[in-house]
């Protein structure tokens, strides 16, 4: 039985990291991060089978790959905090010779990253690759993905999504981040999406929801239910409903602070909002 | 002079499906990709007796590469298949962030390159491949010349560990490198000695340049030929070396001058041995259709060309 409070407490100090990271450099995007929190502490914490250490073929464990690699800074601070690499390495995020990148990317060998991701729409086919290769390899853990809902406009991911179903390519679990905001406004107002379950269901995936993917409990009992699902033919999408910008009131519900660092008083607001947990790196 | 005997002429993409099946058997990590052209590729025997390592992905490019690249988290060996064109300009973005980028051991093999495709036309005959392909960081770029050394370099290229692009054709041409060759990534071959002139060929034009040294040598006029089968990283020593006993070279692709192989031996030149250059090549046009014999003749890329671009370089010394 996961123990809510802890990962709470660290979803509360991943909020905090996430704020210092863009306002250190004035960049980044906190929006995002923000409302996967809770996804990537349930999923590195509770759900996902690791291994001590990383070593890039991954062989005997599951697998992670970021697809909407602009949500690094809360990539970086689970990893961070789930052993892959020092803490205080969050001070590099985005400075000249840092391995924390803008966006992720194995180029400058950072534990944890498996490719480079910023490019929208590639993250699907990457990981069902990694997924094929675990079967050749007769490993039987699984493959997981986090994409964002804009990004599946991106044709790409159509492709790689009618390959996994005809396939079979079952040991495959892949999350969209149905916050409903993109860059330019709303998915509906960009270009609306429609019914992603209906889409998904269309091209033979199995689909559930986690309608409350701002809540720890909920985020595990769905990712756990996933995890059930796959193996048995069908590769499985799990349509997760966050809030864009959740734990810091005003940057939630909008699509403004998708890219955009927050100030000097905007940074105190937000933190005063999430006290410290675990200590600041 | 050297002579070389055409022992049958044979289509490269054949040699690469022999070196992919070989490899099939030998090697139990590489596994073979295609989209919707495993007859076009001669990659039938490898599907045939390896099933469980081929992957039909479908018309399906951009999804083809990211696959390739995650199979290769978990040490296998990917081999994609399918045109040049849709090897590369197609997939750019895909290639540069989830292949290049990324470091992933990925062999991208292209098949039906430049106007040799024929009558399919331009939507199909790229001859902006291989500068696509030598900007990205890290990628190797291989461009063979017949049935036996495609079949040993795609042999070759499963031991090198990094990207590769790996470009061949469609139509039969003439085979005449050894069958038993060991195939060296970046390493130029020698094909003639001469001193008049450098001639460095890559691909199908390979052949043509031997024949144009021929034709060169009736008129007394002894021509170096190299066959560069590396485009990137360059053999800069073995250019620089001729051209220091000849004085001027000649450049002859199946490719746009525009990001060719003769760009990237101007730079090598310009940087160590400033020489008077020609460059037989296309000229910043799409092809059209036609056979592959009336299209190299109309944009200039046969024995004949060489052989012109030849006499003109040496008037420029």
């Amino acid at each position: 039985m996961a123990d809510i409070k802890k990962l709470e407490d660290l979803v509360t100090q991943v909020r905090r990291d996430i704020l210092r990271q863009v306002h250190k450099v004035n960049s980044g995007h906190p929006g995002g991060s923000l409302g996967c929190a809770e996804f990537f502490v349930a999923l590195y914490q509770e759900i996902m089978d690791r291994k001590e250490g990383f070593d890039m073929d991954g062989l005997g464990e599951d697998l992670f790959f970021l697809s909407n690699g602009h949500i690094s800074p809360v990539f970086y601070s689970v990893l961070a905090r789930s052993g892959y690499f020092p803490v205080e390495e969050l001070n590099t995020f985005r400075l000249l010779d840092s391995r924390l990148q803008g966006h992720p990317t194995t180029h400058e060998g950072l534990p944890g990253v498996r490719i480079a991701s910023g490019s929208l729409g590639q993250g699907v086919s990457v990981a069902l690759g990694a997924a094929e290769a675990k079967k050749l390899n007769g490993c039987g853990h699984k493959v997981y993905v986090l994409m964002g809902d804009g990004e599946l406009q991106e044709g790409q991911n159509w492709e790689a999504i009618m390959y996994a179903a005809a396939n079979k390519v079952d040991n495959v679990i892949v999350t969209v981040d149905l916050n409903g905001q993109q860059i330019d406004g709303s998915t509906d107002d960009v270009l609306a999406l429609g019914s992603m379950r209906a889409k998904f269901e269309a091209f033979g995936w199995e689909v559930l929801d986690i309608e409350k993917g701002n809540h720890m409990q909920s985020v595990i009992s769905g990712l756990e239910k996933a995890k059930t699902l796959s193996g048995k033919g069908k590769p499985v999408c799990v349509l997760m409903h966050t809030v864009m910008g959740n734990g810091v009131d005003f940057m939630m519900h909008t699509h403004a602070w998708h890219g955009k660092a927050p100030n000097d008083e905007q940074l105190a607001t937000g933190l005063a909002q999430n006290a410290e947990t675990l200590g600041d790196y | 002079m050297k002579t070389y005997e055409n022992t049958g002429s044979k289509d490269t993409r054949s040699g690469f499906g022999a070196g992919l099946e070989e490899l099939g058997k030998s090697n139990e990590n590489v596994v073979a990709l295609c989209a919707d052209l495993t007859g076009s590729l001669k990659m039938d025997a490898f599907k045939a007796n390896h099933p469980e390592r081929f992957f039909q992905v479908g018309i399906a490019e951009a999804n083809m590469m990211g696959l390739a690249a995650g199979m290769t988290i978990g040490g296998k060996i990917p081999f994609t298949g399918t045109f040049a064109n849709f090897s590369t300009g197609r997939v750019y973005d895909q290639i540069r962030q989830s292949i290049a980028y990324s470091g992933k051991n990925v062999k991208i093999c292209a098949s039906h390159a430049g106007l040799t495709l024929g009558e399919d036309g331009a939507t199909h005959q790229i001859l902006e491949d291989m500068g696509l392909m030598k900007m990205l960081p890290g990628m190797t770029v291989i461009n063979t010349c017949d049935y036996n050394q495609t079949k040993a370099a795609t042999i070759a290229i499963a031991k090198h560990n990094g990207p590769v692009y790996l470009r061949f054709g469609r139509p039969k041409v003439a085979n005449f490198t050894p069958a038993d060759q060991n195939f060296e990534i970046g390493k130029a071959v020698q094909l003639q000695e001469g001193n008049d002139v450098t001639i460095v060929a890559t691909g199908h034009l390979v052949w043509e340049a031997l024949e144009a040294a021929k034709e060169l040598n009736d008129q007394g006029i002894s021509a170096d030929v190299i066959n560069i089968h590396t485009i990137k990283p360059l053999d800069a020593a073995a250019i620089i070396r001729s051209v220091k006993k000849t004085g001027c070279i000649v450049t002859a692709e199946e490719h746009n001058f525009l990001g060719g192989l003769g760009e990237s031996v101007s730079r090598e030149l310009a940087l160590t041995h400033p020489t008077p250059q020609e460059f037989v090549a296309t000229n910043d046009t799409f092809g059209e259709s036609g056979t592959p014999a009336q299209l190299m003749e109309k944009y200039g890329l046969n024995a004949a060309a060489i052989a012109s671009a030849a006499k003109k370089v040496i008037s420029r010394k």
